[in-house]
């Protein structure tokens, strides 16, 4: 069965096509942007602000300590950079370039990491970045957005172009499906959405996994437990409010993440109810492990990523509480 | 005849800076009871004629002024010769420098961007100011300013790998009004660089990426300022200035140990250091 088809959802096309959508449409809106390429504006899509705007798009190369520290520079100059690459490379290689010349200095710049998760599929391990949340999570001033459809996309990154700050927003290659209005998605940094209701348990995800909690929870509804599906598209700064509320009024909380269970949105969300509203819980997300170079609905269901790993750890969490 | 005579005084009076920035320095770095003098002291001359040389455009009572030249000290454990040299241009009040790395105060121990007037990056992790002055260069082409960007980086410094992709995109992107200057005063942390990691051939290194290479004495304020007046013309490519320097410049028995690297002087070498600032 298709991602979101349980759930209703029409599919869309991939994310990074989006994400080069939306970025074409601040870069278009407002004269300030400018977008910084590892080399890989064709992969993430940022080309397209290349083909449109040539004198705001520079490719810095492979080499993405400068590029970092170039965008840097640039925000220096009051301009609002997107420093663009995919989430592996980006991150691992520029990590400290990130944290003093962005993080640190609290810049108006953006760090887009495409190709998060591990639904690339066939490039395998060394292109998938797993780890970019928790990376992202270790920089304090850092605001970390994950969007789960096309019409989030776009939102998070006008919203993300509008904060004045840090921001790491993460795309995808693979196809979200649907979970809003094409246009019409509420999104404010910082404030999650609900986008099921259910008093039974919640669950908690980002990204890919919303649509797989929205699966689940038809599966749920089926059996007659109704879940609430939180999209927490921002892991920082956490909305505490609707994690507590959801913890308070369900009971059970399930997270789900296409990211390691260490340092991603499952250890915040636990966090926050451990100190405020301790409930059951149970975790899906990867395991300590790096996969492996394969179709990605191969991997989602190798890897336990799916709806029914969802639903699965949903059953649990709720048959925890009734104890 | 009278301009000779005016720039010797000029040169008296910019010795005189040189020696109040290192006398600040030598302050600070034994009030704080830690620091990096020995890296600060070798770049008093380089500092003292970019700021009262005539290098520098800049305006201290507007310091994020637009078309401001801009300064990166790349090399951020010489934070202490940033905040004397920026306190002298008037940037802050000099008494801040004797808060230099306590409790509650702006004056980190290595400069962080947006917490003093005139700190334009955070540096401290070695490598990173000359990706950020290039970023400076794209951002004055785009907002059609004609300032220009220096960019103080260490010898040591020079082993990072991203200095090199800032001096391959530099070239790339034929930042003329970039100008690098790099502070050779051929100690390392650990030791000398040449037993640590053999950097050498560098100037040829630096041409070769595309560069255009001067060297000069770095303690010799005329020929530094000289120097840098010279590079301005060079405007199709970026510049370098190798200023060959001493670590520890100006106190005899710490230009003998390179371990002052990461270390103060006590009380009692303080000094012995300030007489002989003060009698050179």
């Amino acid at each position: 069965m298709r991602l979101g088809e349980k759930a209703g959802l029409k599919p869309s096309k991939p994310m990074r096509d989006v994400f080069g959508d939306a970025l074409l449409e601040v870069a278009t809106n407002n004269p300030r942007v400018v977008v910084l390429d590892g080399d890989l504006g064709n992969s993430t899509k940022a080309e397209y602000v290349r083909q449109a705007f040539p004198e705001r798009f520079f490719n810095l190369g492979i080499a993405e300590s400068n590029l970092v520290g170039v965008g840097a520079g640039l925000a220096g100059c009051g301009f609002i950079p997107w420093i663009t690459s995919f989430s592996s490379f980006l991150l691992c290689n520029a990590y400290d370039q990130i944290r003093l010349a962005i993080a640190m200095s609290n810049l108006n710049a953006k760090i887009l990491g495409s190709h998060g998760g591990i639904t690339l599929g066939k490039d395998g391990p060394t292109q998938m970045g797993i780890e970019d949340l928790a990376l992202m999570g270790g920089l304090p001033t850092m605001v970390i957005l994950v969007p789960s459809d096309p019409a989030s996309m776009h939102a998070a990154v006008q919203a993300a172009t509008d904060h004045v700050g840090p921001v790491f927003l993460r795309s995808s290659r693979v196809a979200m499906p649907h979970i809003y209005p094409e246009g019409d998605c509420p999104f404010e940094i910082g404030k999650a959405n609900v986008v099921r209701q259910g008093e039974d348990l919640a669950i908690v995800a980002c990204g890919l996994m919303v649509a797989a909690a929205l699966d689940a929870a038809a599966q749920l509804a089926e059996e007659g437990i109704q879940a609430r599906v939180l999209d927490l598209h921002t892991l920082r700064p956490l909305d505490r409010a609707a994690l507590e509320a959801a913890a308070r009024e369900t009971g059970a909380i399930v997270t789900a993440e296409e990211h390691l269970l260490q340092g991603g949105l499952g250890s915040n969300v636990a966090r926050v109810v451990a100190g405020s509203y301790p409930v059951p819980m149970r975790f899906v997300g990867l395991q300590d492990v790096y996969v492996e170079s394969a179709d990605p609905d191969d991997l989602l269901v190798k890897y336990h990523l799916t709806a029914a790993d969802i639903a699965a750890a949903a059953r649990e969490a709720f048959a925890a509480k009734q104890r | 005849m009278t301009q000779t005579v005016s720039q010797e005084l000029d040169l008296l009076a910019l010795k005189e800076k040189a020696r109040q920035i290192r006398l600040d320095i030598l302050e600070m770095t034994t009030l704080a009871g830690s620091g990096h003098p020995s890296s600060s002291f070798s770049t008093v001359e380089i500092l003292t004629a970019l700021f009262f040389g005539g290098i520098l455009r800049y305006e201290p009572g507007d310091p994020w002024w637009v078309d401001r030249d801009r300064f990166i000290m790349s090399k951020g454990h010489a934070a202490p010769a940033l905040y004397a040299v920026l306190a002298h241009a008037g940037y802050f009040d000099r008494q801040e420098l004797w808060r230099l790395r306590q409790i509650d105060s702006p004056v980190q121990g290595h400069p962080i961007q947006g917490m003093m007037p005139g700190v334009e990056a955070t540096t401290g992790s070695l490598g990173q100011g000359l990706s950020v002055g290039l970023g400076h260069i794209l951002g004055g082409r785009l907002n059609r300013l004609d300032y220009r960007v220096y960019v103080l980086l260490g010898d040591g410094e020079c082993e990072a790998g991203q200095i090199w992709e800032a001096a391959m995109a530099a070239a790339h992107f034929k930042a003329g009004r970039l100008t690098a200057i790099l502070d050779y005063n051929k100690f390392q942390e650990t030791g000398p660089i040449s037993r640590e990691m053999a950097l050498e051939p560098l100037a040829e290194k630096w041409r070769s990426f595309g560069w255009y290479v001067s060297e000069v004495d770095g303690h010799d304020l005329g020929a530094l300022i000289e120097s840098l007046q010279e590079l301005k013309s060079i405007q199709d490519r970026p510049a370098i200035l190798i200023a060959h320097t001493v670590k520890g410049k100006g106190v005899s028995f710490v230009e003998a140990d390179f371990t002052f690297h990461g270390r103060a002087l006590n009380p009692e070498q303080a000094a012995k250091a300030r007489e002989e600032i003060l009698c050179a």
